[in-house]
Formats: structure tokens, sequence, C-alpha cells
């Protein structure tokens, strides 16, 4: 039998960032896998909090406090008191490889009873090519065991680079208020042993829980929008990101995957609060998934900032009138940007990449 | 939007290229014994089959096939093809299709996999392909729609076509199967999804169910091959057919799903020896794929049959000098939507031929 090479660990490559508002307790529980790597904290809420990180972790740790000192007026565009408040964390970031996870996510368990090290999967995900151009039945061709199926092109065998590892969770699913309401019982029990590359054209909802990216190809369009106090909508922030992600990786030839790892998802929040937070987004999503099904951008959109300042505009003249919420979005999503380029000045910038193609 | 099948809706059509299909039925009785089967010989197959007793069966051979589309139609359905005969000739509603040298796979339990109950299960729950739920059939027990699903998406679409996976012998190209002569998929994947809509699939004929009243056209063996042979990695035929029906599904609004169920494929034949004729297969599909991809059928095109004539007409001017075999398939195509309204189309309620 073949020796499976060990997964690199990228100790020095990525950083882990969190956001919380509670604790870090469940950190203990990650210890084996997360401890030779640096912590991203965005402790959101009340700054003057003290949020205690387990000892023997390297951290740096952002208050509210911290967020206005260090971005200004450009602040504003960082959510307050909804865990959006993370994507800070991406910018602070100096790292090639983020991964993201919440702080009521637990190791699961595979089928044969041995923990999960999410990460490592994730790395493995990050580091082996995706497939968005043609759908490979057989799921992920480049795992242990896997390969392409008959009548799938040799040209398309290379892939493209992987920008996106998209985990899923056993125990509370990540469903809708909705949903949740009508089935509160229910528990994903089915542990899918698969990755696969979301096909080129394919939207999905993206959820930030269990979530690993390449900081270079596509942070700045990981941006987490405007939700929590003051805000008419909260609980989309991920699906925005991944909405405005897909779309500019299918523009530049990048890949999403979704699939393995499982982290335990242990607390299910309240779906009545949740109600309250998704009401209005229930109704938008329904103008939301034609607009960014419908987005081309333009050959010369070469970076990931110019696509999403691309995106930016048609929000501002296409949902603009569904709701003044989508101008204050648009506008916020130029300042993230902005913010973006100053804490990552060009040497650190991802290299522009040659002919961007248009859908 | 569930659909309920009853069992008389329901054909299973096995292609015979081996004669002796006495363990393949035997292993398959638990669940084939409901179903009226359809065997249709490989015309080229000079043995006699041997079939167990107990099934509700019609058998059609080289004569058979010879009466109903002529001789010289006849050898378009040589070899893996053969089984296109039985989808033709059926009566009923559904078709489910398994090669001959597949049996029941065992899930990670230990129990015996229902090919057949999955794959009506599949064509009976909706297909959502518009957006990708990342945690797969929404309407498998212990599962929904994940947040951020739109909520007019959630009814789904008819699901036309059920494409199911492998065990043991997978379905590689000889290249591949030769260059990991001794891998074996024990990988069970507890998952049925969805192909969204605009990607396209190779579809695999080995472990297949559809709507035949829908995409019977589109099955169609109009890709054979010159070295085609009688080993699933030196044909084309279904992965040809199935861009089709995916490209037919997507422009109508229908869903091809892939996933569960399995089959575990026996160890047959040797790759290495397959190599040694040409890759047609292989180089041909660079050509066949990115023509299916930059297929657009037009708003006349209303059913599969319309779709199957404007593909074959795009396939004889874009790909026909490419190579004759094109020219062939395109040809094989419309003949197949003239003989499918001939002979295909009769209702269920006429005897059988």
């Amino acid at each position: 039998m073949a020796t499976v090479s060990p997964t690199p660990l990228l100790k020095d490559e990525l950083d882990i960032v969190i956001p919380t508002i509670r604790n870090l307790d469940f950190l203990e529980m990650w210890r084996p896998f997360f401890q030779p790597y640096h912590l991203i904290i965005v402790q959101d809420g009340d700054p003057s909090k003290v949020i205690k990180v387990p000892e023997g972790f390297d951290y740096e740790l952002y208050n509210r406090n911290d967020i206005n000192k260090i971005l200004g007026p450009k602040a504003s565009c960082i959510s307050f008191k909804d865990s959006a408040c993370r994507c800070f964390g991406y910018m602070v970031s100096k790292k090639k490889y983020i991964y993201t996870i919440d702080d009521d996510c637990f190791v699961a368990k595979d089928p044969s009873g041995k923990d999960i090290n999410a990460l490592d999967q994730h790395i493995k995900n990050l580091l082996c090519p995706s497939t968005p151009f043609f759908f490979n039945t057989l799921y992920d061709p480049y795992r242990d065991g896997a390969d392409f199926v008959r009548g799938y092109p040799f040209s398309l065998r290379e892939g493209v680079h992987t920008a996106v590892s998209h985990g899923l969770w056993l125990n509370i699913p990540d469903y809708d208020a909705p949903t949740q309401l009508v089935k509160p019982l229910e528990r994903n029990t089915r542990y899918v042993d698969a990755i696969m590359t979301i096909p080129k054209g394919s939207l999905f909802p993206m959820c930030g829980m269990n979530l690993a990216f390449n900081r270079e190809l596509i942070g700045p369009a990981m941006y987490f929008g405007l939700m929590g106090d003051g805000q008419p909508i909260g609980r989309y922030d991920d699906m925005w990101a991944g909405w405005c992600t897909k779309v500019i990786c299918d523009h530049l030839g990048l890949g999403v995957k979704t699939g393995l790892p499982y982290i335990w998802h242990s607390k299910a929040s309240n779906p009545f609060v949740n109600l309250k937070k998704e009401y209005k987004g229930i109704y938008w999503q329904e103008e939301l998934i034609p607009f960014f099904q419908s987005v081309t951008l333009p050959k010369d959109c070469t970076t990931v900032q110019k696509c999403y300042i691309e995106i930016s505009k048609q929000v501002k003249v296409k949902l603009g009138k569904v709701d003044d919420y989508f101008n204050k979005l648009a506008d916020a999503m130029v300042t993230w940007i902005e913010a973006w380029d100053e804490l990552n000045p060009s040497g650190v910038k991802p290299a522009e990449l040659p002919n961007g193609a248009s859908k | 939007m569930s659909l309920a099948i009853k069992d008389d809706e329901i054909d299973i059509v096995i292609g015979a290229i081996r004669s002796d299909l006495t363990s393949f039925m035997n292993e398959w009785r638990p669940m084939f014994s409901r179903f009226h089967i359809i065997i249709v010989k490989d015309p080229d197959l000079k043995e006699e089959l041997k079939i167990p007793e107990g099934f509700n069966l019609d058998v059609y051979e080289k004569p058979d096939i010879d009466r109903v589309v002529g001789s010289s139609t006849s050898g378009l359905f040589s070899g893996y093809a053969c089984r296109y005969f039985g989808y033709l000739v059926s009566r009923k509603k559904y078709i489910i299709s398994v090669d001959d040298d597949c049996l029941p796979a065992q899930d990670p339990k230990g129990f015996l996999v229902d090919a057949v109950a999955q794959h009506i299960t599949n064509l009976t729950t909706p297909a959502t392909p518009f957006f990708f739920n990342t945690l797969y059939d929404p309407f498998t027990e212990g599962a929904d729609f994940v947040r951020g699903y739109p909520f007019s998406l959630r009814s789904g679409v008819k699901c036309a076509f059920s494409s199911g996976l492998w065990l043991n012998l997978v379905d590689h190209d000889a290249p591949s199967q030769a260059l990991k002569a001794r891998q074996r998929n024990s990988r069970y994947v507890d998952a049925v999804m969805t192909v969204p809509a605009g990607s396209l699939v190779p579809i695999s004929g080995i472990n297949i169910a559809f709507d035949r009243e829908v995409v019977g056209p589109a099955l169609v063996p109009a890709l054979k091959l010159a070295g085609e042979g009688k080993f699933r990695w030196e044909t084309m035929e279904d992965i040809w057919s199935g861009l089709c029906v995916k490209v037919a599904c997507d422009h109508l609004g229908l869903g091809v799903k892939t996933g569960l169920p399995y089959v575990r494929r026996i160890d047959r034949g040797d790759p290495i020896v397959s190599l040694k004729k040409e890759w047609e297969g292989v180089k041909l599909t660079e050509e066949v794929v990115p023509f299916f991809q930059s297929v657009r059928l037009s708003r006349e095109a209303t059913t599969v049959a319309d779709c199957v004539v404007e593909v074959a007409n795009a396939a004889k001017e874009r790909l026909g000098s490419t190579d004759p075999v094109f020219a062939r398939a395109a040809k094989a195509m419309l003949d197949w939507v003239n003989l499918w309204k001939l002979v295909g189309s009769i209702s269920s309620q006429s005897p059988a031929v």
C-alpha cells in the first residue's frame, strides 16, 4: 500500500480566526489540533469584558475599541453584535490561509470513532486542486482511492487553484429559523465521506461556522457585510460573502470545495431570535439570488478587489431599489476594500491574475 | 411534490454482453423479482443465454432486433448498446438499467443495497438543480435545505434521471484503469445530489434509471467508437448520450441526480490490453466536452426529442469535419428520434412488440 504523505502543518502560513462574545472554552477540545497555530480572536460586544484565552495559545485579540482605533472611520464597515465581525480578523491577518470556526463548534468523530482533525482536512482541500468545469461523479478525484471517471477530459484533469474549503456540521445542522421551528429535534447524523468542487456557475449557501480559504487568492471577497446592531438583518453575513466569493471565483477560474471536514455543532440558537434576524433576508434572498446568478464581470476585472468593487456598483444599481440597506451595503463593500488595501499594501497583495475570464 | 411509482410502471432493462446470467439474476432476485424485466442479448454474442427461472421477463435477441428496426439499423445495438433496444421497446414509464457485471453492493452496515428502490426514490423526489444544497439531497430523511437556500426554489423540479455509482471496480477510462490496476473503490459516500444546472457530467451507463417517456429519445447509442469493444472502458456511447440528457434536462428545467445507489462491479478484463487499441474515446472526449458546453438550444425545443435534433444538427455542423464518427453520431441521433416516434412512443396500452 502506498504511504500517504503527511499533510503539511502550514503553522506559519495559517491563522485561525475566531469571533466570540461569550468565552473560548471550546478551544480546550481543539488544543491538540490548534495549538501550533496563531489565533486571531475578534471579540464582539462589550469591549470592557475580558475574554480569557486558554493558556498555551499564541494569539492576538481585538475588541471593538481596537477595531475602531485601527480602522478609524472605516470601522463602520465592520458589524457590531454579530459574528460577521470576524472578517476584521481576515483583514488584519498576515498569513496566506485562514481557518474560521465558531465558538460552539467542537471536534467531531468519524464513523470509526476517531476524532476528526478538521484543520488538517481543510489544509488538504486547499492544497489540492479543484475541478469546477466538469462534475466528477466520484467527487474529489485527488483523494486517496479516488480518481477521475471515464469521460472526464484529460485536458481538465489538472484542475484549478482552490480558494475556499467549506466544511459541514454534525449534530445541529445549519438550518434557517423557519426550518428550525418546524424541525426542532432534527440532528444531522449522516457522515457523507466526500469533498467536491461546486461547479462553475452554481451558487451555494456558504456557512461561516467551519470555513477555510486562501487569503491571498480570495481574501478581499470575504467581507461578511453589515449585520447585527443597527442593521435590519442578521444571519446572512456568510451567505453574502459566499455569493460574492463564488461569483468572483467563477470569474477568476478558482475553485470552491464543500464537504469534509465535519465539526460537531453543539448549540442550537433560539429560532425565534433567529427568525427576527433573518426575516428580511428570507424575502430579500429571492431578489439576491437572481442578482448573483446574473452578475457578469468585465474582462478587465483581473483582481479580487476589482471584481468586488464592480459587484458593489451593481449592488447599488440593481438592489438599491429593493431596500436602501443595499445602498449602505454597497458603500460598506467599497470601504472594506479600501481598508483591506490600506492594511495589506501592495507587497502582500495577491498578484494580478492574467486574463480573468469573463462569464 | 413526491410522486408515487407503481411496480407496473417500471421495466428493468439488462443488456446481456455475457451469456451466463445465472449468478447475476440470482443475486439480484430479491430486488428484481417484483418487476418486469427486459433482457436484450448482444447481437454479436453467439452462445445461448442462460437465465434462471422465476422472473417475469421478455428476452430479445438479434432476430427480434432485426424484425423491429430492420437489419440495416440493428448494428446500432451491438455490444453495450444492446440495452438501448430494451429502452426502445419497453412499454413502461420508468427504466432501471444495470450492466450485467454488476451485483448488489453492501452498505457500511453490511446490508445489501436495494439499488432498484433507491433509484425509485431518486426519481420520485424532486431535484434541485438551481442552487446547490450543501447538505446534499434535502428530501432525504434527516436532511433538509440549509440556511440561505431560497424558499422559492425549495419545491424543486422533476427528476428525470438517476445515475448511481460503483464499489470495487470503478468506471475509469482505460489509461486510468491500467495505471491503478489494483485500486478498488471501497468508499461508500452516503449521499444523493442533484447535478447543478449548467454543469456537465460524465454519466456512466452502468447503473442508471430514468423516466423513459421524458428522456428516452436522448438515450441513443450514437457515438460508436471504431474500436468499440466489450469492456466499458472501450465505449463512449453512454458518455455521449448522458451529455445529451444533461443538456436537454438543463434546457427543459428537469433534474439529474447522482450518488446512491451503489452497485458492486466485478473485476473483469485487462485494461492494458485495451490500451493497445487506440485511445480513441479519450481523444474524442477532448472535442465532445467543449462541444456540449457550448451547445445552445432554442426556445422552440420544448421536448427532449426537439433537443436531440438540435444537438444532432449542431454536432454535424461543428464536429462533422473533425472526425467522421461525429457525423455518424449526428445521423444516428436523428434516426433514433424517428425510430422513437415509430416504435418507442407507442403507449403502454399496446401489446409489446
